[in-house]
């Protein structure tokens, strides 16, 4: 006969792991990179080589999102969603701010069931204007000009305030930091951050992919021309333009 | 805030229903609004927006084992947290400052937080607590300030405006939201600061500090307030306090917001850097005292390379 005392016990509703992972994105004067790593693993494990971790969402805004992969996807297909709806009933793309608002909405609607996701988007401004925005995972979210996130957070984004922020760093006599850095600074800044990333942390590695959005007409356009492997993305022609880099990292 | 307690009782007559309506279809969480650009918040005049809420017998306790709870540093997701914030009435307004670090265990996640929302141009609210709570429940809170505005052709007072926030926080309490505000503007009756938090205490005051620092904003705040401060004195005051604060809480720095708000609304005074304080004073402003904060008062005139300040004129 079963004991009278034994209690039903019940299983814990454990419906999140970590994914590893890191993405960051800086904003320029008239262009923002956002990037990220495409290793994804589960513990020590490497289950792919290949996750991209970075979307376009628009001619204008990209999102890089970093933490749980299963509900990055389902979140980034979710908003892709809300976008293409957007566009049906108004003709147009969806601002980035509106697109940050949208954002915060929802992932604070999983409030009490959280989507374990980081995201960083990333566009062109209504004014033209590099933008990067960075949310928690329940929709807490501020405009920066560079963040970093995910496994890797803790080496990059202190790299980011010396490199973009001149965090203790004092200049020259008479010369003063310059507010805003061009592309091909930029770009060799996000490389650095991946390559260094990837010597010291065993989440990050095997590829990088970095999307370059610029705003309309912008001459930044120029330090493109020469860049190795650089891939056309845009989906309209008269409006801003979206660029994907790729790169190897190491695999070990 | 209906559909919610029904989803959470699993018992009622409602939820059976809703049970059964869930399993006929998966069609659920949008409304026509979410088709056209009100993203999300196109329920506003209807009601407060829906939520998903995990389907096991205890959803607080889930959030609660997934969720920064500070106790638990192995916990996977990171809500910020740690902060200072002030604000006091006066002869002059009401004074309004913050810090601006957000921390996630003991990471700096950011140094360039807004921790005072602009609800409209009257009414301030103050964040402590979780980022998102407030950013999230004040902005919802500004619209409703704004339906108010509509419907009644006068603004909103901040005592019916805090009784907004504290009502709503309240029908939620239990269920895991955490949030310290003060909200803070200029009515009919004059200045006022009302103190509400997510348990539900909802409290009229003339001084309050929130967060992990404020026992050192109030230890500044307390020795040098009076009614009667001037303006500048009154803003000198906020300032020394959140700088006092994050000297000496490792929750709390990197720099402060300084609002005032006068009859006409709220004013931006200025954003200071807590270490520029320390060695520098802010700098040319109304109530500065035209030195650094920390540094000089420590080592003035305990070297020949710090000389009093009338031996080095002498």
């Amino acid at each position: 006969m079963v004991s009278m005392t034994q209690q039903p016990h019940q299983q814990a509703f454990n419906p999140y792991t970590e994914n590893g992972g890191t993405i960051l994105a800086i904003a320029g004067a008239d262009f923002t990179v956002i990037a990220g790593d495409t290793r994804q693993s589960e513990g020590y494990n490497i289950q792919t080589r290949y996750a991209p971790k970075v979307f376009k969402l628009t001619d204008k805004a990209v999102l890089a999102v970093n933490g749980f992969a299963a509900d990055g996807n389902m979140f980034v297909k979710k908003v892709k969603q809300r976008l293409e709806w957007y566009r049906h009933a108004h003709a147009k793309d969806m601002p980035i701010r509106s697109i940050a608002r949208l954002i915060q909405t929802m992932l604070y609607a999983r409030r009490f069931f959280p989507y374990y996701v980081y995201n960083i988007l990333g566009g062109i401004e209504e004014d033209g204007t590099g933008a990067v925005y960075s949310f928690d995972p329940v929709g807490s979210y501020e405009r920066e000009a560079c963040r970093a996130a995910g496994a890797a957070q803790a080496l990059v984004q202190p790299f980011l305030d010396n490199q973009i922020y001149f965090k203790n760093q004092t200049p020259a006599p008479g010369t003063v930091f310059p507010q805003h850095l061009p592309l091909a600074t930029v770009l060799s800044i996000v490389i650095d951050s991946f390559t260094g990333a990837t010597e010291r942390h065993i989440e990050v590695g095997d590829g990088l992919e970095m999307y370059i959005v610029l705003s309309n007409s912008s001459p930044t356009l120029q330090d493109l021309q020469g860049l190795r492997g650089v891939e056309e993305v845009t989906s309209t022609n008269d409006g801003e333009r979206v660029f994907i880099v790729r790169r190897e990292l190491k695999k070990d | 805030m209906n559909s919610l307690a029904q989803r959470f009782s699993n018992n009622g007559p409602l939820a059976q229903i809703g049970k059964a309506t869930s399993l006929v279809s998966e069609d659920d969480d949008f409304s026509d609004a979410a088709w056209g650009s009100e993203a999300g918040f196109g329920s506003v005049a209807k009601g407060v927006p829906t939520f998903t809420v995990p389907n096991v017998p205890d959803p607080t306790a889930f959030l609660r084992l997934h969720t920064d709870d500070h106790a638990d540093p192995s916990c996977r997701i990171k809500i910020q947290h740690g902060t200072t914030t002030l604000a006091f009435r006066f002869q002059g307004g009401v004074i309004v400052a913050v810090d601006s670090r957000a921390t996630a265990g003991s990471y700096i996640a950011s140094g360039t937080v807004k921790k005072v929302i602009e609800i409209n141009p009257y009414l301030l609210g103050t964040m402590a607590g979780g980022a998102a709570d407030c950013q999230y429940w004040e902005t919802y809170l500004g619209m409703h300030c704004r339906l108010h505005e509509l419907r009644n052709k006068e603004r909103i007072s901040v005592s019916a405006a805090s009784k907004f926030l504290s009502n709503l926080v309240y029908s939620y309490k239990g269920m895991g939201l955490s949030m310290g505000t003060m909200i803070c503007g200029w009515d009919k009756t004059g200045p006022a600061i009302f103190y509400v938090d997510s348990d539900g205490t909802r409290l009229k005051g003339d001084l309050f500090s929130v967060g992990s620092g404020s026992t050192f904003a109030y230890g500044v705040l307390d020795q040098g307030y009076r009614w009667d401060l001037t303006d500048a004195e009154a803003q000198e005051l906020g300032r020394r306090s959140i700088y006092a604060a994050g000297h000496r809480d490792a929750f709390s720095g990197n720099t402060v917001n300084l609002y005032h708000v006068k009859e006409h609304g709220w004013d931006f005074i200025g954003n200071y850097d807590v270490n520029k304080l320390h060695y520098d004073g802010p700098g040319d402003v109304a109530g500065s005292p035209g030195h650094g904060y920390g540094y000089d008062v420590r080592t003035v005139g305990l070297s020949s390379a710090n000389p009093p300040a009338a031996a080095a004129s002498a």
